[in-house]
Parts: C-alpha cells; sequence; structure tokens
C-alpha cells in the first residue's frame, strides 16, 4: 500500500489529515452537511407555502376542515386525529432508531437488528398512511362548483346540534338534479380522432344549479374567510346568483389544476410539500433496508463499529424532524 | 468509553440513569407537546384565537415597535404557541435523538447557526413578499377582479 500512497511530509500536523477537528468522523460530519443543505431545501419549501398563502391570506383553505378523516370511521369529522397519529408513528419510529445506534454503541447485534427491523416497519407504516391521506385527497367528499375567476363555491345548510346552529356541508351527489340532454364525453371514435378530451365532470353546473333551486335550504359557501375566522355563507338569493353567474365547473377532490378544497395553490404545496417528504421518508426506509441486512450479514461486528447506523439514524430523525415543521404549518396554524 | 452521554434534559431537571432511560424520557415529552397541540388544534379556545397586541401607531419607532413585536402583534396567540412548541420539539429531536448535545461546541454552533440564519432570513423575505402582493391585490384601486 505504501507505494501506492503519496507520502507528502504533512502526517501528524494539523493540516495533514486524519484529525478530527470537530470530533466527529468524516462521515458524520458529510451526513450533517447534507442535512443543513437538505434543511434549507424544506425551508425554502415551507416558506414558499407562506408566500402563497400570504398572498391569498383571506381565502386559504382551512385544514381543519380538509383534512378530517380517518380509516375505518368513514362519515365522521375528525380533524387532526389521524395526523397526530402519523407524528406518533415517526416518532415512535425515531425512538427505535436511536435505541438501534445505542445498542450499537454496546456492540450488541442481536438489539440492532430488531431496533431496526420496527424502524422500517414504522417507516412503511408512515409512508401507507401518507399514500391514504393522499388518496382522500384526491377522491374529495364534498365537491363542488368552480366559478370562471377559479374561485370555490362549496355548499351546505344550518342545522342544529345541541341547541347550537352549525352549517353542515353536503355533498354534490346528494342534490344534484339530472337534466336531460348533457353533453357526452368527446372521444376519438365519436369526434375529432386527433383530439382528446379528459372525462368529465359527473354533473354539469346547470345540474348543480337546479339542485340548489329545488332545495331551499341549501346555501353557498364561498372561500373567502370572514372576521370570525369562518368561510363566509351566502344567502339564499346570493347563492343562486352565484352558481347561475359565475359558476363555470364541478370540481370533486384534488389534483394539481382543480382543487374543491379552496385555491388550487394549496393543493399544489399538499402534494409537493408532503410528497417531497413522503419521498425521504421512502428513500429512508430502502437505506434502513440495507443497512439492517448489513447488521444481520455481521459487516459491522466484523468492521468493529456500528457509525453506519448512526448515519443513517441521523438522516431518519432529520426526516422526523422535518414532519414535525410540516405538520404544525400544513395541519395547525 | 468513546460514547459519553448527558444523562440530563430541561437542565439537569431531569436525570436519567441511563441513555435509553433518557430516550424513552424524550419520547414522554415529545408525545406530550403533541397531544397540546392536537388538543389546542381541536378546541382553538377564542381566547388564543387574536393576536395578544394591537399594532403601535404613530411615527418611526411605531414602525420599529411594530416589526420587534411583530409575533405577538400580527400573529395569533395560538399560532405563535404551535410554532414555539415546534421549535422546542425540534430542540429535542436533534439535541437527543440526533446526538447534537454530545457533538463539540463547534459541531454544533456549525450546524444551527448557519440554518437558523439563513432560513429566518428565507423565511422574512418572503413572508414580506407575500404581504405585500396581498395589499397590492386588495388594494383600493387595484386591478385585478377574480369573479365578473
Amino acid at each position: 500500500m505504501d507505494s501506492t500512497v503519496a507520502s507528502t511530509g504533512t502526517e501528524g500536523k494539523t493540516w495533514g489529515g486524519g484529525n478530527r477537528p470537530l470530533g466527529a468522523s468524516y462521515g458524520k460530519l458529510m451526513m450533517w452537511f447534507f442535512i443543513v443543505s437538505d434543511a434549507l431545501t424544506f425551508s425554502g419549501f415551507l416558506a414558499a407555502y407562506g408566500f402563497s398563502r400570504f398572498k391569498f391570506i383571506e381565502s386559504w383553505p382551512i385544514a381543519d376542515e380538509v383534512f378530517t378523516h380517518v380509516p375505518f370511521l368513514h362519515g365522521q369529522e375528525l380533524p387532526m386525529i389521524y395526523v397526530a397519529f402519523m407524528t406518533f408513528i415517526l416518532i415512535m419510529s425515531s425512538v427505535t432508531m436511536v435505541l438501534a445506534v445505542d445498542a450499537g454503541h454496546h456492540m450488541n447485534k442481536a438489539k440492532v437488528t430488531l431496533y431496526m427491523f420496527l424502524t422500517i416497519i414504522g417507516g412503511a407504516i408512515f409512508v401507507g398512511s401518507q399514500a391514504w391521506e393522499w388518496a382522500t385527497f384526491i377522491n374529495g367528499d364534498y365537491g363542488a362548483v368552480q366559478t370562471k375567476g377559479g374561485n370555490i363555491l362549496q355548499f351546505g345548510e344550518y342545522v342544529t346540534v345541541d341547541g347550537e346552529e352549525k352549517f353542515k356541508r353536503i355533498s354534490v351527489d346528494d342534490f344534484a338534479m339530472t337534466v336531460e340532454g348533457q353533453r357526452t364525453e368527446h372521444e376519438r371514435k365519436n369526434g375529432l380522432w386527433f383530439v382528446d378530451e379528459g372525462p368529465l365532470p359527473d354533473y354539469s353546473v346547470s345540474e348543480i344549479y337546479n339542485g340548489l333551486a329545488a332545495n331551499e335550504n341549501i346555501l353557498v359557501r364561498t372561500q373567502i374567510i370572514n372576521e370570525e375566522g369562518e368561510k363566509t355563507i351566502l344567502s339564499r338569493e346570493e347563492s343562486l346568483k352565484q352558481v347561475k353567474d359565475n359558476g363555470q365547473l364541478v370540481v370533486k377532490g384534488a389534483n394539481l389544476i382543480v382543487n374543491e378544497y379552496g385555491t388550487s395553490l394549496f393543493a399544489d404545496f399538499f402534494f409537493f410539500i408532503t410528497g417531497f417528504h413522503g419521498f425521504h421518508v421512502f428513500s429512508g426506509v430502502v437505506i434502513n433496508i440495507i443497512i439492517f441486512f448489513n447488521v444481520i450479514l455481521g459487516t459491522y461486528e466484523r468492521r468493529g463499529s456500528y457509525e453506519m447506523v448512526e448515519k443513517v439514524g441521523l438522516y431518519w430523525h432529520f426526516v422526523d424532524l422535518v414532519w414535525v415543521f410540516v405538520f404544525t404549518f400544513f395541519y395547525l396554524v | 468509553m468513546a460514547h459519553e452521554h448527558k444523562l440530563e434534559i430541561f437542565r439537569g431537571l431531569w436525570k436519567f440513569k441511563s441513555n435509553q432511560h433518557k430516550i424513552w424520557g424524550v419520547l414522554v415529552f415529545l408525545t406530550f407537546v403533541t397531544a397540546i397541540e392536537v388538543i389546542l388544534g381541536i378546541y382553538k379556545p377564542d381566547s388564543l384565537m387574536a393576536p395578544l397586541m394591537t399594532p403601535f401607531e404613530g411615527g418611526f419607532f411605531a414602525t420599529l415597535g411594530n416589526i420587534l413585536f411583530s409575533p405577538v402583534i400580527y400573529m395569533k396567540s395560538l399560532n405563535l404557541i404551535f410554532i414555539v412548541l415546534t421549535i422546542v420539539k425540534a430542540y429535542y429531536i436533534t439535541w437527543d435523538f440526533m446526538h447534537m448535545r454530545d457533538e463539540k461546541g463547534s459541531l454544533r454552533k456549525m450546524v444551527v447557526w448557519t440554518g437558523v440564519f439563513l432560513i429566518c432570513y428565507l423565511i422574512f423575505i418572503l413572508l414580506q413578499e407575500g404581504g405585500y402582493v396581498f395589499d397590492v391585490y386588495n388594494a383600493d384601486d387595484s386591478l385585478i377582479k377574480r369573479d365578473f
């Protein structure tokens, strides 16, 4: 080996390499560098979310009204319960990770294996939960009418619950009236062969309007937030007028173009930020699996140090750290 | 021993016998903070739904005061509590799970100061700009209209 490594005469000196000026190994230091830069990337995204939210501060969707679903509890409004569960799962998998690191310090192969396995399970549950959350968000629940200007009109009625008057949302499926003679979807075989069209919405605006006119109790809720911090509810005449004059498209659920919950920027940021975070969790799980097999094969036992577990642990905790902020700025604030 | 751990949190108020105990202790604390956040988020007490102070009126020093106290003047108390609790959680994740507590002071400062400075700068610039765009959109002589 000596013949292939150039001797610079600086060995043992301060700048000669082999030093640990910050008391951390090269690998851990590089992981910290990566984490700092990735933290800046995420804060860039979250700050951009803040920018757009400040720009539309009067009409931004209220997260409590968007994320109300919990698996197996269909039809109940339980804001935040499921996200809190996801947060807990991720913190829990951080704990098993740090226990794996600790077991690594004691060179306890069996325990490292067990805790790495639990960490992977936790990460998988989190990614799965996020997939479910996305699916629910994409499918939507009540549907809404989008206006010519891109605003969202939602529907509901006043109901009295425990002596208190509340606005309860109504799904467009429940009141839309079918109108004969609506246009059918354009397909290549029944129209221009070189033009495509996406699927049409389930209802047309006139079907919604007829349903609205027939049901005296239904009112329109706009996306403008009033002084009480709630969305503005229009009077009966205003409701009919808004849908008739401005209604353009019936939307259900959310994608990158339309969003039944409010401004489409909200959905865009939701997909982008939670997607980017979910991608980090997914890569974390993959890296954890690789390390897990290395632990089983005894790679680190032979190497005499479980530092690799510590490095992947740093990454895993960072992912948890980011989620704490995403949770606050997407679901709480 | 190669892996020394500082086994106390809250400046020594809570001491642990071993590193494992400390990890579980931190988990209990983080769960507790998350639970507070979720409960506040569900019930949204009315008393916390408004900012603590009203903006100062007047000249230059009023503006300066508004900037210095902006978190309590322009932010709902509830949101301020959420953000503070989030930073508390971030602190314990970094310090105890990522073992920042056991690293050298120089490494700690290198990571934390750089990040905190750049992130504060980014947030200030973007939120300031967002508020400005809102004012342009919603001014009395604004030329932007959504539905007509």
